[in-house]
Parts: structure tokens; C-alpha cells; sequence
């Protein structure tokens, strides 16, 4: 193992975890003002990805696309919003996770009817092709580097809108006390759908992005719904920084995971033994990490004030 | 008699009723259905009592489920092959030891599960179960010595003594028994002390641990006992199928079994078996009519949750009084 | 007098004949419709259909209904259509793992099966049954074609496969020709779908090649992130891996990838020159393997209940073997076992009037069966 292929799974372990970070800053934001817990996240992924397939495909251009992604996004979560989430906050956690179970069957289904069971293609743009040279003699990927570089304006972004506009103080008033603030005189169903809105444009760039190293096909969204629930839950549902600290956490231990778990084994082992038991264990090694986060921290690494 | 106590009764005989119509009809196929909703209920019964009775909004039943089916299947395939097992225990096909086994197995699970989960409440609660549940399921399909994702099969269903579980009648009257118990015994266990215990500290925990009881112990038993009853109908599921793989473990398992309680009215006694049979039978009947099914079971549930809240049993009995 | 009897004869053989071929027929075509792997089991029905449809034949029935890829949803489904549609003969399942969830049961309940797709070694070898049928391969031998096409030509591969019994299998069947070295031997999660700590392996790994087995989902989001690694290594593996469903999906990242089939397109020979045009005009897109397969099932049991009545399933059985049909696959024929006997080729993807394919390169295997024949004494 040389150094240079460290360097080159962290970066792979960052990325992962920036993709990540994506997906639960929605599904954290979204928790920590309307309280709501959304199993349809995943679905808002993948109609941001089918969105800018079929938007590149019709256009030529992955950048339309990609813009398409979030417009789409955004105005399918601010659809289910409006029709069928709002009717959930003064509801208990079952029925909002059957609610949003039943969107994902709706969803899922219903992108299958509109776009056919075979997966769509996606091309990552010009621009960003190819592989660019590291030190240490290492090559990765630019589009890689790409991800990497958007989820840290993404991260930063959010964090200015939060900390510094009106908006912003508004979602933090509403995760802080939710009666108070519709007492001011706030518009507090429009911010929930703005709030709701975001998150979901949020995981359809993620889905978008990730399209376009993956396959776009049906049923994406639900693996990267789980690891995001995973990331949420070591972070501290509701907190922005928990969630990139655990995304980051999750991307690099389940890749350096994947990675070492094999190589460790083989110390013992005979080495297709060593391939198989490892990756068995390397699959379940971030719900090990979760496990043993939530024992000493039940609330997670940064918990929200409740 | 109460309306829901008549609606309950009339439920449980038309259960028993229809596959001894079908039969006469010479429609087999509507017995193995019928003994799809008991082996379903049964399992929704089990999570029943950590959902409705406790509070426990537990999104990784399918782990239990699964451990359940898996029991049955690694016993029936050691008791084929005649080889030991782990331990030296010896394989077998005697449905009772099967069942003993399930329910310990998933107990040993859900101590480990409930000990950690436990911990945690609302949101955290629901997500962790289902993070434990997907640890099992990724276990499952890569650990390769029963069959990995490929499953495992059973050719003949196990025995129960003096039965003959490989014909559809008999094996739905085995179901059919387990099932009536299991709704006993949840019957009585609402009515006792612990039932008593338990919903207090669903309703309000920081009373009940003011008057010096632990909530904890409370609820871990709770959620051992849930997943001990599903762990059984998870062996009766790999009968019925005989087969077993690690989509019984999926979360989408664990997903459709909250789905029957609700369907059938949450915290109800017999919501799990309304919910099974409305369940079974639209996924059955919209299969039959469209390729897009799931589409339109999406639509009824988000109906339901947000329209009919009680479930079937809340719209044929009223609303239930809180007490 | 003579001639009332000879004539009385001859419409006696006639009829007994027809009464053959009149003999109903009812189908159970389970297959994936709904879920990820939908594709597979739409080419699936497609291709069975077309055979049906090409036939004329009025006396077969086919139900069709759809699995989700759910193992306990196919068992209930054939169950019914055993017990309430009374069918004589099952077929479609695409997956390895709802196949052998079916076929066990069936078989006992005295239903013929034919497989279009799966077909998994514990049904190949010991646990084989007369009532079990594979028109497809059996599931090691794309993998073992490769292992020898690898053997010539490299020295060192990097080999990787998921964890579940058919990427083991996989792995096993190539190395049962492979004699080479073997840089690495890598088991991914099952739905993985980022493979950038594996490419970074490869990359590290310093193999001649790469030997990939990732179905469906798994392989296009492994070849496009491989294309923009900057890896130059050559990544080979069975046709699964760039059959006609995915390569779509690929795009150009797929060009030049080598891999083994049983079938490509472009195979000469006139069945193949008739289904090809035939399937595209009747569903406007290039057939892909599961549709030739599902299309071969159909045939055989066509050309089986022309000469037998399924209520008599030795016979029908017994002519069901003797493989008696124009594939477009060529020469085809069945192994005591009954799974195929059949020729294994090298394709490379390529473009061919802008629509990706695979196009044959040479043959590697002739009249290839499999491993576990032998074991099957039943």
C-alpha cells in the first residue's frame, strides 16, 4: 500500500461524504424546523437525477441539466409539501413515516411509468472529464473534485444563509420555538414550504451529481436515504454541523473500510477467504460505528437543543 | 357486547371461515392467501405490542422477522442433511422446536438491539431500528454459509405432530392456532399489570419514573416480547413459502408491517389481522389488474393516514375512548 | 374396401397427431415488471412472446405476471397459477435467487419448468431434477469463457465480483480456467454503487487486466466512474456486463470492453438474421440476450408440445430434451443435465449506426457444457 493510494481513498472517502452531506442537510433542516422525519428524501434524488438525464439528453447540455435538477426538485418537494406534508406536522412520527413511505411507492411507480424500466444515461459534462495528477503520482478523477468542491460551497452557503440572512433567522427561531414565531406574524406555512423546498432541491443536485457517475435508474434514492439517516442520527438530528461532521465521519470510514478490512484479514486469512469476510464485515461497519456513537451519545455527536 | 368485540369476533370467524369455502369451491389457491393474512397478521400482532401498546415506533421488525425465517430454515436444512450445527446442536423439523428457536434467537437479537435503541426515543428510535434492521440484511446476504442473498430453501415444510403442513388446509389451521394465541395472550397482557405499566409509561414517562419505576426494563421486555411473536411468524413464513432469503429482512418488510397496523387501526386489538387481509387482498387484486400496483397501494395508504386514521377497525367501530 | 381403411388409418395418425398439437397448453410466465430489474424481464417477456406470436399456434395459453424481484411474492405467484390456473409449465424468473425459491416446489408438485435466465449450480450438478430444464447456460459458463480468453492473453488480473452466491460463482468459474496470477480477489456490497476505493485498488494493483462482474445498476455505475479514473487498464467480464439493456446507460465508456456471449447480433446464421429484424419491428429496439433466451425457451416448448401432450410429461419431457429448434443462437442442443451445449464467443462493444452493441470477435469455447453434468445422475 503506497502512500499515494491513501491519499487517493481519503479523497474518495471525503467525497462520499460530501454526497452524503447533501442528503441529510435536507433531511436535517427539514427535521429541525417542521419536526417532520421525510422517508421520501430519497425519492426527491432521484427525480433531480431523472430530471437533468432527460433535461442533458434533450438538450445536449449536463449544465441545463443540472439546473433542472434543483427546479425539479424543488418543485416536487414543494408539491408533496403543499398536498400531503403539511397535513403531517401536528401528526406522531408513524404516521408521517407511513405518509412518506406511501410517496416513495408513489414515486418510485410513477417514474416508472413516465420514463420506462431501463435506466437512463447520463454523461459527466466536457469540462470536467478526465483525471488530473495528485502529488504523490496519484491521478483522480476531476469530476470528482468537482463533487467535492460543490458540496463545500453547498456547506458554505448554507451555513451564510443560516447565520446571516432573514430567512435564516427565521428557520433558526422555528427550530428554537415553533409557536413563538408564527406569534410574530411570520408567514410560518410559506417558510415551511420554502424550508421544505430547499431541502429537496438539495438532494435533487445530489442526485443529479451522482447521476452522472451512476446509473440513473429507479429505486437510487433508497440506499442513500439509509446512509443519510445513519449520518443524521451520529450527527444529531437537526444539526447542520452534525450532519457534515457525520457525513464525513460515514465516507470515510466506509470506504477506508472497504478498503483496509480486506488487506487487514488477509494478515490471517487465506485471501478469497479474506476478500469475502471482509467485505461482509466492511458492509456493516458503519452501522457499527452508529451503534457504538449512539452508546456513549445517545443524542449524537452534536445534538440539537431540544 | 361492545361494537368493536362483535366486529372482532365476526373478523376472526370469517378468517376461519373462507378457506373452508375456497376449499369446497376448489379454489386452493385462496386457502394459501388466507394463510398468508394469519402468518402476516401474526407478525403484525408481535410488533403490535411494542407500536400500539408501548409507543415503540420500531422501523426494523424485518430484522426479527427474518431471524425467525432464518431459524426455521437453517434447522429444516441441518435436519436434512443431518450434519450439527454451530455448538453441536442438532438440526430439526418439528415445527415447536422451530418456533422455540425462532422466538430465542430473535430474542438474543432484539435484547442486543433493544439495549442500544432503547436509549433513544421518537425519531432516534425509529431510524436506529432501521440502521440495526440493514445491518442484519447486509450480514445476510454476504455471509455465505446459508445461501447469501440467494436464500434457502426448504423442500418440505417442517411437521407439526399429527398434521400434514404440506396440505394448504391443514398447514392455514396451524397458522390459524398460533395466530388466535398470540392474540390471547396480547388480549391479556393489555389487562395486567405490565400492559398497565407499559402504556403509563408511554403516556407519560417522567411519571412513572417519579414514582420510583424504572421505564427501561419496562420497555426492553416489551420490545423482546414483540419480536419473539414475529420471530415465530417469520418461521411460519419460510413454511409457507418454503423458502427463506434475505428479503425478509429488507426495510421494506419492516415498512409493510407498520403498514398493516395502521391499516387495520393502531392500538387495536385485532388491527394487525383487518390490516393483513386488506392488505393481502388489494395487493393480490391490484396485482391482478395493473403492472402499476405499488402506484396505486401508494395512493390508498396516503389516503388512509391522512383521511382514516383509524384504520378499518376505527371506520367499522368508532372512534376507540382513550383511557 | 382397402382404401376406406387406409383412409380410415390415415385420418386415425392425423388426428392422433393433431390431437397432439391440440392438446392445450397454459403457461406461467413469472417475471420481473415492476422494480429495478424490470428491464430484464420485459426483454424476458418480449422475446418469449414473439416466439409464441411467430408460432400461430392457438393452443397455447401464457399468463404473465410480474415477481417485483421479491422471492416470497414469485412463490405465491406460482403457487396460484399451479394451484388456480392450473398451468402445465412454468417459466421467466430472471433471478438466480427467486429461481431456486420456485423451482423446488414446482418440480414436486409435477410442473415442467424452463428457465430463461437463471440458472444457478445447485440445480446444475447433484440437486438436478428431469422436470427442470435451463435454455440459457448455466450460470458459470460466461465467466469460465472468460477465465480462458484471459489465460492467453494476460498475465496477472485483478479480479472483483459482489458478495452473493452468483459473484462467488462468478469468481470461481473464472478461475477454473484461469491459471494465470491473480493480482487481487475483491467482494463488493450487493447495490454498491460508488466504486471508487475499488478503482483506486485496480489502479494500485499493477494487473494486466481487470475481470468484472457486476450486473445490471452495479456495472453501469462501475464503467462510468472507471472511464474518468484515468486507469488505463483493460477491464474484461462475462455479457451481462454490457448486454443490450445497459449499454444505453453506459454510453461511450463502454467502447472497446471485451466480454463473452453465447449470442451478439451480428452472429451469422439465418434464425438469428430473423429474429433480430423480426423482434425490432415488433417492440422498435435491439433485442438483448434475455430476450433470445426467453425466445429459445418458447421454441423448445413449442417444438416439444407439437409431438407430445404436456399431460403426459415423460414424453413431453423427453422431446422437451431433444432441443429440436433453430436458435439464433446457432448450434444448440441440451446436456444430460439439461442445460445447454453450446458455443462461447468473444464480443467487443461497439458502434454500430450510433447505437451501442456487442459485435463477435472470435470463438472461445466450442460445444461448451459445464462442471457439474457430471454429478447429475437423474
Amino acid at each position: 500500500m503506497t502512500f499515494a493510494l491513501l491519499i487517493e481513498q481519503l479523497l474518495n472517502g471525503v467525497q462520499l461524504g460530501v454526497m452524503l452531506f447533501l442528503m441529510a442537510a435536507g433531511l436535517t433542516l427539514i427535521f429541525g424546523v417542521m419536526g417532520l422525519i421525510n422517508l421520501a428524501h430519497g425519492s426527491l434524488y432521484m427525480v433531480g437525477a431523472f430530471a437533468c438525464a432527460s433535461v442533458a439528453a434533450l438538450t445536449g447540455s449536463f449544465w441545463l441539466g443540472l439546473v433542472a435538477s434543483l427546479a425539479a426538485a424543488a418543485a416536487a418537494g414543494a408539491l408533496i409539501e403543499i398536498t400531503v406534508i403539511r397535513r403531517l406536522y401536528q401528526r406522531d412520527h408513524l404516521d408521517q413515516v407511513l405518509a412518506t413511505f406511501a410517496l416513495i411507492l408513489i414515486f418510485s411507480e410513477g417514474t416508472r411509468w413516465l420514463f420506462g424500466s431501463f435506466p437512463l444515461y447520463l454523461d459527466i459534462p466536457p469540462l470536467l472529464q478526465g483525471a488530473v495528477g495528485l502529488p504523490g503520482g496519484a491521478q483522480y478523477p476531476v469530476y470528482r473534485l468537482a463533487i467535492i468542491l460543490a458540496g463545500a460551497l453547498v456547506a458554505f452557503g448554507l451555513y451564510a444563509l443560516i447565520s446571516k440572512t432573514r430567512l435564516g433567522m427565521r428557520i433558526r427561531a422555528g427550530e428554537s420555538d415553533r409557536e413563538m414565531i408564527a406569534a410574530l406574524g411570520v408567514d410560518i406555512r410559506t417558510l415551511y414550504t420554502l424550508v421544505f423546498a430547499l431541502g429537496a432541491a438539495l438532494a435533487g443536485l445530489a442526485g443529479a451529481m451522482v447521476g452522472a457517475l451512476q446509473s440513473v435508474q429507479v429505486g437510487m434514492g433508497e440506499p442513500v436515504l439509509i446512509l443519510a439517516f445513519v449520518v443524521i442520527v451520529i450527527g444529531g438530528i437537526g444539526s447542520i454541523k452534525g450532519a457534515l461532521v457525520g457525513a464525513l465521519l460515514v465516507g470515510s470510514v466506509d470506504t477506508l473500510g472497504r478498503f483496509l478490512l480486506p488487506q487487514a484479514l488477509a494478515l490471517m486469512v487465506p485471501p478469497d477467504q479474506a476478500g469475502l469476510i471482509g467485505g461482509a464485515l466492511a458492509s456493516m461497519l458503519i452501522y457499527i460505528l452508529m451503534a457504538i456513537i449512539l452508546a456513549v451519545k445517545p443524542r449524537g455527536l452534536f445534538p440539537a437543543q431540544a | 357486547m361492545k361494537r368493536e368485540n362483535a366486529i372482532n369476533l365476526v373478523l376472526l370467524l370469517a378468517l376461519l371461515a373462507t378457506p373452508f369455502i375456497a376449499q369446497a369451491m376448489g379454489e386452493t389457491f385462496t386457502v394459501t392467501l388466507v394463510t398468508r393474512i394469519a402468518i402476516l397478521a401474526l407478525a403484525a400482532v408481535g410488533l403490535n405490542i411494542a407500536l400500539g401498546l408501548g409507543g415503540l415506533v420500531s422501523f426494523g421488525h424485518a430484522a426479527f422477522f427474518g431471524t425467525g425465517g432464518y431459524a426455521a430454515g437453517i434447522l429444516a436444512s441441518h435436519a436434512m442433511s443431518g450434519e450439527p450445527m454451530l455448538f453441536g446442536f442438532e438440526g430439526s423439523n418439528q415445527m415447536p422446536v422451530v418456533w422455540l428457536a425462532a422466538a430465542i434467537a430473535a430474542g438474543i437479537v432484539s435484547l442486543a438491539i433493544g439495549a442500544i435503541s432503547l436509549r433513544t426515543s421518537g425519531v432516534y428510535f425509529i431510524m436506529i431500528t432501521l440502521a440495526f434492521a440493514q445491518m442484519v440484511y447486509y450480514f445476510a446476504i454476504s455471509w455465505p454459509a446459508y445461501g447469501g442473498e440467494d436464500g434457502l430453501s426448504i423442500v418440505l415444510r417442517n411437521a407439526f405432530p399429527g398434521v400434514n403442513t404440506m396440505r394448504p388446509m391443514e398447514f392455514f389451521l396451524v397458522c390459524f392456532g398460533v395466530l388466535l394465541a398470540a392474540l390471547i395472550f396480547s388480549a391479556l397482557l393489555r389487562s395486567s399489570r405490565f400492559g398497565a405499566a407499559l402504556q403509563a409509561v408511554r403516556q407519560n414517562e417522567v411519571r412513572v419514573a417519579s414514582i420510583g419505576i424504572s421505564p427501561m426494563p419496562i420497555r426492553l421486555t416489551a420490545f423482546v416480547l414483540s419480536a419473539m411473536i414475529t420471530a415465530v411468524a417469520g418461521a411460519l413464513y419460510a413454511d409457507l413459502n418454503r423458502f427463506v432469503s434475505p428479503s425478509m429482512l429488507s426495510w421494506h418488510m419492516s415498512g409493510e408491517l407498520i403498514v398493516l397496523i395502521i391499516l387495520g387501526g393502531t392500538g387495536r386489538l385485532m388491527g394487525p389481522v383487518a390490516g393483513a387481509a386488506l392488505f393481502v387482498v388489494l395487493e393480490f387484486w391490484l396485482g391482478g389488474i395493473t403492472e402499476r400496483w405499488q402506484f396505486f397501494l401508494g395512493l390508498i395508504l396516503l389516503v388512509t393516514v391522512l383521511f382514516a386514521r383509524g384504520g378499518v377497525i376505527g371506520l367499522l367501530a368508532g372512534k376507540e375512548r382513550h383511557g | 374396401m382397402k382404401t376406406f381403411l387406409k383412409a380410415a388409418t390415415l385420418t386415425l395418425t392425423l388426428g392422433a397427431s393433431s390431437l397432439a398439437m391440440a392438446e392445450p397448453v397454459k403457461i406461467g410466465l413469472i417475471t420481473t415488471l415492476s422494480g429495478g430489474g424490470a428491464g430484464l424481464g420485459v426483454d424476458t417477456r418480449d422475446g418469449f412472446m414473439l416466439a409464441i406470436k411467430q408460432s400461430g399456434n392457438k393452443d397455447i395459453t401464457v399468463i404473465t405476471e410480474d415477481d417485483a424481484q421479491k422471492p416470497e411474492l414469485a412463490v405465491q405467484i406460482a403457487d396460484k397459477m399451479i394451484q388456480s390456473d392450473k398451468v402445465d409449465i412454468l417459466t421467466g424468473i430472471v433471478w438466480s435467487n427467486l429461481l431456486m425459491a420456485v423451482v423446488p416446489g414446482a418440480v414436486a408438485q409435477g410442473k415442467i419448468y424452463v428457465s430463461t435466465n437463471a440458472a444457478p449450480a445447485a440445480l446444475a450438478g447433484e440437486k438436478c431434477d428431469p422436470l427442470y430444464f435451463n435454455a440459457a447456460y448455466q450460470n458459470d459458463n460466461l465467466h469460465e469463457a472468460m477465465g480462458e480468453y484471459a489465460n492467453k492473453v494476460y498475465k496477472k488480473m485483478f479480479i472483483m465480483a459482489p458478495n452473493y452466491p452468483a459473484g462467488k460463482d462468478s469468481l470461481t468459474g473464472f478461475k477454473r480456467y484461469y491459471k494465470g496470477e491473480l493480482a487481487n480477489e475483491v467482494y463488493t456490497k450487493v447495490g454498491q454503487t460508488d466504486y471508487a476505493a475499488e478503482i483506486a485498488q485496480i489502479r494500485a494493483s499493477g494487473a494486466d487486466a481487470a475481470f468484472v462482474f457486476l450486473p445490471g445498476g452495479m456495472g453501469i455505475a462501475f464503467m462510468k466512474q472507471y472511464a474518468q479514473s484515468g486507469v488505463k487498464i483493460p477491464v474484461i467480464g462475462p455479457g451481462f456486463s454490457f448486454s443490450q439493456d445497459v449499454l444505453p446507460a453506459i454510453g461511450d465508456a463502454a467502447l472497446g470492453a471485451k466480454a463473452s456471449g453465447q449470442w451478439a447480433k451480428d452472429l451469422d446464421n439465418a434464425a438469428n438474421k430473423k429474429f433480430v429484424p423480426a423482434f425490432q419491428a415488433e417492440y422498435g429496439r435491439l433485442p438483448s440476450i434475455y430476450a433470445v433466451q426467453a425466445y429459445d425457451a418458447a421454441q423448445l416448448i413449442l417444438a416439444a408440445a407439437s409431438k407430445a401432450s404436456v399431460k403426459d410429461v415423460k414424453a413431453f419431457t423427453t422431446e422437451l430434451s431433444k432441443a429440436d429448434i433453430q436458435s439464433p443462437r446457432g448450434k444448440f442442443k441440451f446436456n444430460t443435465n439439461r442445460h445447454p451445449i453450446q458455443d462461447i464467443y468473444l464480443t467487443e462493444v461497439v458502434k454500430d449506426n450510433g447505437t451501442l452493441t456487442n459485435k463477435i470477435v472470435e470463438k472461445i469455447f466450442t460445444d461448451h457444457g459445464d462442471a457439474y453434468a457430471k454429478d447429475c445422475k437423474k
